[in-house]
């Protein structure tokens, strides 16, 4: 009777005032301390992408998919890559997993720099040490990235067995580890269920486990949240933010949803066209945007805590990459777009340390057209 | 925008089940009442498997109802004759989320826009047709060029223009688009949506827009409503269902959406919600989101929580805004602590 007449009082108090509950994520690690530790980002570099190329041979020609992407990823940071679909966000992350299938998919130029060895000269064997191992990746689909007909249990100790040749009871007492780190209750019930047992969001989690328990140094996320409602996505990136801080992993996020860019992201690389045009910290890239398609993705996405008048879209679709133009490939749908903006591609243009910018406006001649 | 006057939709207790075998119902809508008033934009949003898509189908009559009525220009839509219905559906359209499957990949846009005009007989000259057909696509940004063009031969965005300009053929009152531009890339949903709003200035459209993206909705809608296992939770016009939220669901819902704006989103509070969507083939007891509720009480099992108008035009069915149940709550609590 007392718990009831508790519960009924706490009740009515939060009518008026309705206090919100601190929330208690996965058990393992949502301590009070583990919250309030800052991130720590080194200046080390981890991996670093140059002049990558990639195309794809179709029956319609070949598909310049990346036109060219350097950037550097350092240690312990997340980096996001924005763009819209057809943009080449997800092959630059696959190229770096070496996940792209040769042929039809061709590495025509560039490298990308790994613990000093270069992932697109591997042969096989030498990439299988490191996928999942050193880098992970976590799919977009949780629906379809586990295997229906193995136990959940078999699917995360898999990498860890093959990879380290550990014992089948080390190997599951570090699996009810990574369970209890994204949150699972119950783990070692759980380790025994098949993926179908579990909801959207739970796979979700399963997935991350798989992708975090050979402990990587990098883990690449493909839209993983994109599947997911709301309330879930938002309970996923709170654990991304956790995992991060506890274990230092670097992070690339690969997403069209500037909402969980700003959330979670330190620093953002915008892509388009198989190209990154603009690259920068977060509060550069919202604040300070410099290319008209940064500028133009932002104002074209409505917010739910501003009284917007009108959305102001960017017209206009992105270039076929089949024959990608020569100049700028924003140049045709630029409000700002000059005669030079179509025939030469800009040069790269440093604001800050971090900040940098391929587009015609930066040039000095520009300033009597923006004006 | 809103006429307030005219009722043009009254949906009353609608309910929508689904026989899934062994003696088990899903209860994909389960008594939803709402009005859109002609001219408005009616916005409804919830999670997947909440039932707003079955709710939009169910309306326009794709779906039979199990319980309750819905009340079209004082027509009941699911007693109708095939004339009646013929005639209905000249008034409500639909628009599909999927513009890759909602289209016939065989049919050439002007194939595909004039068949609605052909089964009504809507023009005897096949030269009157083109050129309606021709309006139409200029109507939704295309050109007359189009026509003769197969659906694999356009993006996504115009896809989706090539559907509104189906939809759009009937010179329909009412449409029901069930999220229409979450396949679409952010910078064409905004010039989808754009072309939404102007279609609805030009021809005095009335909208019934299904979609989870609530920022989209906020920002198209004049009124919103909120669902959760087929029932609708929260439902008041935009601003005050951002600036006012009364139900702990929308409180949790608006909170998930990250927002574009990095110092926003640091200095949030965010409500996590524990857990996931009960099935909606066994729903809680009482009140069906009290299993994730951060607020819930023992009533809240027991009770199904009323639909109150909480301000004028602010409805929401949760127990913690019924001022005479929480006064009962508030008194057995004193009593007990005495």
């Amino acid at each position: 009777m007392d718990v009831i007449g508790q519960q009924l009082a706490n009740a009515s108090s939060l009518e008026n005032a309705p206090a919100i509950k601190e929330h208690q994520p996965g058990s393992g690690i949502a301590t009070e301390e583990n919250r309030k530790q800052k991130k720590t980002i080194s200046q080390e570099i981890m991996l670093s992408v140059r002049d990558l190329e990639v195309s794809f041979k179709t029956f319609g020609g070949e598909v310049q998919a990346i036109r060219g992407v350097s950037f550097d990823l350092y240690k312990g940071e997340t980096l996001a890559v924005v763009g819209e679909s057809g943009c080449g966000k997800s092959v630059t992350a696959n190229t770096i997993m070496g996940l792209i299938p040769q042929p039809p998919g061709r590495i025509r130029n560039g490298e990308v720099l790994f613990k000093n060895r270069d992932l697109t000269k591997l042969n096989k064997k030498a990439l299988r040490e490191i996928q999942g191992v050193d880098i992970s990746m976590i799919f977009q689909d949780p629906m379809t990235a586990l295997n229906p007909t193995l136990k959940i249990g078999e699917q995360l100790m898999e990498g860890l067995r093959t990879h380290h040749k550990v014992s089948r009871g080390e190997a599951k007492r570090k699996a009810v580890e990574m369970l209890n780190l994204v949150g699972i209750s119950n783990p070692e019930e759980r380790l025994k269920q098949y993926p179908h047992q579990f909801s959207g969001g739970m796979r979700q989690r399963i997935v991350i486990a798989i992708a975090l328990i050979c402990e990587p140094e990098l883990l690449i996320a493909d839209e993983p949240t994109t599947a997911l409602d709301v309330t879930i996505q938002a309970q996923i990136l709170e654990l991304f933010d956790e995992i991060q801080r506890k274990t230092g992993v670097g992070i690339i996020l690969i997403t069209h949803d500037l909402g969980v860019v700003a959330k979670i992201a330190d620093r953002i690389a915008v892509m388009y066209a198989g190209k990154i045009i603009e690259i920068g910290n977060k509060r550069e890239i919202f604040y300070d945007p410099q290319h008209p398609y940064t500028q133009g993705l932002l104002n074209s996405v409505p917010r739910l805590d501003l009284q917007e008048e009108e959305l102001k879209p960017i017209e206009g679709t992105p270039p076929d990459l089949f024959a990608p133009p020569e100049g700028c490939p924003f140049a045709a749908r630029c409000p700002f777009a000059m005669e030079v903006c179509e025939r030469v591609y800009p040069a790269t243009t440093q604001l800050t340390t971090q900040h940098t910018v391929d587009c015609w406006l930066q040039d000095p001649r520009a300033q009597s057209v923006i004006n | 925008m809103t006429d307030s006057q005219s009722v043009l939709l009254s949906v009353k207790d609608l309910k929508r089940h689904f026989d899934v075998g062994k003696g088990k119902t899903l209860k994909a809508v389960d008594g939803l009442s709402f009005d859109i008033y002609k001219g408005e934009t009616f916005g409804l949003v919830g999670e997947s498997g909440c039932g707003k898509s079955t709710a939009g189908r169910t309306i326009l009559g794709l779906y039979n109802k199990t319980d309750g009525e819905v009340v079209f220009e004082g027509q009941n839509v699911h007693d109708m004759n095939d004339k009646e219905r013929q005639q209905f559906l000249k008034k409500m359209q639909m628009v599909f989320q999927d513009p890759y499957a909602s289209l016939n990949p065989r049919s050439t846009v002007y194939e595909i826009i004039a068949e609605p005009m052909e089964i009504h007989n809507m023009y005897k000259s096949k030269k009157e047709l083109r050129a309606r057909v021709n309006e139409l696509l200029e109507d939704v940004g295309l050109n007359r060029d189009h026509a003769n063009r197969y659906p694999h031969e356009f993006s996504g965005g115009q896809r989706q223009r090539i559907g509104i300009a189906r939809a759009l053929a009937l010179d329909p009152e009412f449409i029901i688009a069930d999220e229409p531009i979450s396949a679409l890339d952010v910078s064409v949903q905004a010039q989808v949506v754009m072309l939404f709003q102007r279609l609805q200035r030009e021809k005095g459209l009335t909208y019934l827009f299904i979609a989870h993206d609530l920022s989209m909705v906020k920002y198209l809608s004049d009124r919103i409503g909120v669902m959760y296992l087929g029932h609708l939770v929260e439902l008041t016009t935009s601003d005050q269902l951002y600036g006012k939220p009364l139900h702990p669901y929308t409180e949790a819902l608006l909170s998930a959406i990250p927002i574009p704006d990095p110092d926003i989103e640091e200095s949030r509070k965010r409500i996590l919600l524990e857990g996931e969507l009960p099935s909606p083939i066994d729903p809680p007891s009482g009140c069906v989101f009290r299993t994730r509720c951060p607020y819930a009480m023992d009533v809240c099992a027991t009770h199904k929580p009323q639909w109150l108008e909480k301000d004028e035009g602010h409805f929401v069915a949760c127990h913690l805004h019924d001022e005479s149940l929480m006064k009962e709550v508030n008194e057995q609590a004193k009593q007990l602590q005495v």
